[in-house]
């Protein structure tokens, strides 16, 4: 167990980092600061990595003035859709072919061809089928978080003890029943295990869905701003999503400690 | 020798039963576990099945609670015919079988709930059967919070809160250490004595056979595992498995039935050597 005092150095240094990264980033952009060493314009480094100072400005001016939040929201209501869809259709899906020898036998090539395929190149063909609103964002985050989802579950289910399960048959469950408190809660362990993945994949699928064609969203304010070569709010675009997903990561995180308190974890000691 | 019910009378009657096993790719190579193998037990009665490790005495309990179709042979319960899972045994097996996604509690009270019990009769009988296999107050506790021990105990209560007839063991204390164990057969003859159930118990152990039992059925070693001998053990009841031990009674009858056994063991270890 780590000590109360090497815990707070580790933080200290690690804030270290970040501090020094965003100084050695104003110092190298910031116009006429350094003599120019490498490009012979003073203003060019500032064009091409965008200056610190003013991407918190511009981001100081997302929160302040409201722009931001509407963008964020559909971003994160993608997002959401996009996990929950996904994840619904691969639980369904990969409890159905767990069960389903015959079935998986004759679909699995077509599995294995669909997850290998980059999906990203799909986007297009969403736009066409769902239009530039939320649906084809939604759409594209759902076959990326589908098949993380998809295989977990697949190979929860048939990684069921043998023994639970003559166990759960001898007590008097039916093959409903079977399914409902041996297979799901199953293959629901490994989903949970997956959840980072997923949501992370969900969150990929939103933003790239934006970047690709939008009116709104995050994705949308990068496409714009690069549109202008306006490189200070592409950044501060990145940084925002950045501190996004990591807010989503720690409520996973929440929510994963809530859902697996069954499971054991390494360093628990506790047993009586 | 033998005393062996009718089979008419039985709670439980395997009768000729033989099991072979095919391997799936190569339909021409063949296992046969068991032989031939009549096993009857009377209602009440608690019968300890003994023989070498690796002797189909597991498939031959899967027979018995209707997971596994013998190739051969007739099961019947209470004078049925046995089809699919039999409803009438509750099975304790050798190894983990909790569900590890619930907790001890919710463990026990799974049987009521797949027989659609009220939630609120579930939840106090658990916690009733919970108290009975000493394990009151530790309803919350997950599987693998759990000693060996403990969870053993949780088996024996989420088995027993459903009243089977016919009680199937398999060699459910092996993973225990002697104490814990010696502990949990005394607390297993004490639940049985209260109200008598059928018991088929499997186990290596020629001494907790006899410590436990009423008789004793021999298997011989595997392959084509068939019964080579049944003893009758007439050491007094109540007993407690650690004294009954240092009986004359149970010396002399370890004695008979291990001379039977040695042979069939030995030949269990060479063939395991190959």
């Amino acid at each position: 167990m780590r000590n109360n005092g090497s815990n707070l150095s580790l933080r200290v240094w690690q804030s270290l980092v970040l501090v020094g990264v965003f100084a050695g980033w104003h110092v190298i952009t910031a116009p006429d600061l350094l003599p120019p060493f490498y490009f012979g314009d003073p203003n060019r480094a500032a064009f091409l990595f965008g200056e610190p100072l003013r991407v918190f400005g511009r981001i100081w001016d997302w929160f302040t003035g409201g722009e931001i939040y509407r963008h964020l929201w559909v971003t994160l209501v993608e997002t959401l859709l996009a996990f929950l869809i996904g994840t619904v259709l691969g639980i369904a899906i990969g409890i159905w072919l767990a069960l389903a020898p015959r079935a998986s036998a004759i679909f699995d090539p077509y599995i294995k061809a669909a997850n290998a395929m980059p999906r990203v190149i799909l986007a297009p063909i969403f736009f066409v089928w769902f239009g530039l609103g939320i649906a084809s964002k939604v759409a594209l985050g759902v076959t990326l978080v589908f098949f993380i989802v998809f295989f977990n579950v697949y190979q929860g289910v048939q990684e069921v003890s043998p023994v639970v399960l003559a166990n759960a048959r001898m007590l008097g469950a039916s093959p409903r029943q079977l399914l409902r408190y041996v297979y799901l809660p199953s293959a629901m362990s490994w989903v949970f295990a997956s959840l980072h993945n997923s949501v992370g994949l969900a969150f990929v699928g939103a933003v790239v869905g934006e970047y690709l064609g939008s009116a709104e969203g995050v994705g949308y304010l990068i496409l714009q701003a690069e549109g202008v070569f306006d490189i200070n709010t592409v950044f501060a675009g990145i940084l925002v999503l950045t501190a996004f997903a990591l807010v989503l990561d720690w409520i996973v995180s929440l929510v994963e400690k809530r859902l697996m308190v069954w499971q054991p974890r390494s360093s628990e000691t506790e047993r009586i | 020798m033998s005393g062996a019910p009718l089979p008419g009378t039985a709670a439980l009657a395997l009768e000729r039963i033989s099991c072979t096993f095919v391997a799936r790719q190569d339909r021409t190579r063949r296992y046969t576990a068991l032989r031939d193998t009549t096993l009857v037990v009377a209602p009440g009665e608690f019968v300890s099945v003994v023989g070498p490790t690796g002797c189909g005495k597991s498939t031959l309990l899967n027979v018995a609670a209707g997971l596994l179709d013998p190739s051969s042979g007739t099961v019947h319960v209470f004078g049925e015919a046995l089809s699919g899972v039999n409803t009438r045994a509750g099975y304790l097996f050798q190894t983990e079988a909790l569900m590890p996604w619930r907790n001890a509690l919710e463990n026990v009270v799974a049987g009521l709930e797949f027989r659609g019990l009220a939630r609120e009769d579930a939840l106090s009988q658990g916690n009733e059967w919970l108290k009975r296999v000493g394990l009151g107050g530790f309803g919350d506790r997950y599987p693998h919070q759990l000693s060996g021990g403990m969870r053993k105990r949780v088996s024996l209560a989420q088995t027993l809160i459903l009243n089977p007839q016919i009680l199937l063991m398999d060699e459910p204390f092996s993973a225990l250490d002697i104490q814990t164990r010696q502990l949990m057969e005394n607390e297993l003859l004490e639940l049985w004595s209260a109200d008598r159930k059928s018991v088929v118990f499997i186990t290596h152990d020629l001494e907790e056979a006899i410590a436990l039992a009423d008789r004793v059925v021999v298997l011989s070693a595997g392959p084509e595992a068939h019964p080579i001998g049944e003893y009758v053990i007439d050491l007094p009841r109540p007993r407690d498995v650690a004294e009954i031990r240092l009986t004359p009674r149970f010396i002399q009858l370890h004695t008979e039935i291990w001379h039977a056994m040695k042979d069939e063991v030995l030949k269990g270890y060479a063939q395991q050597r190959q």
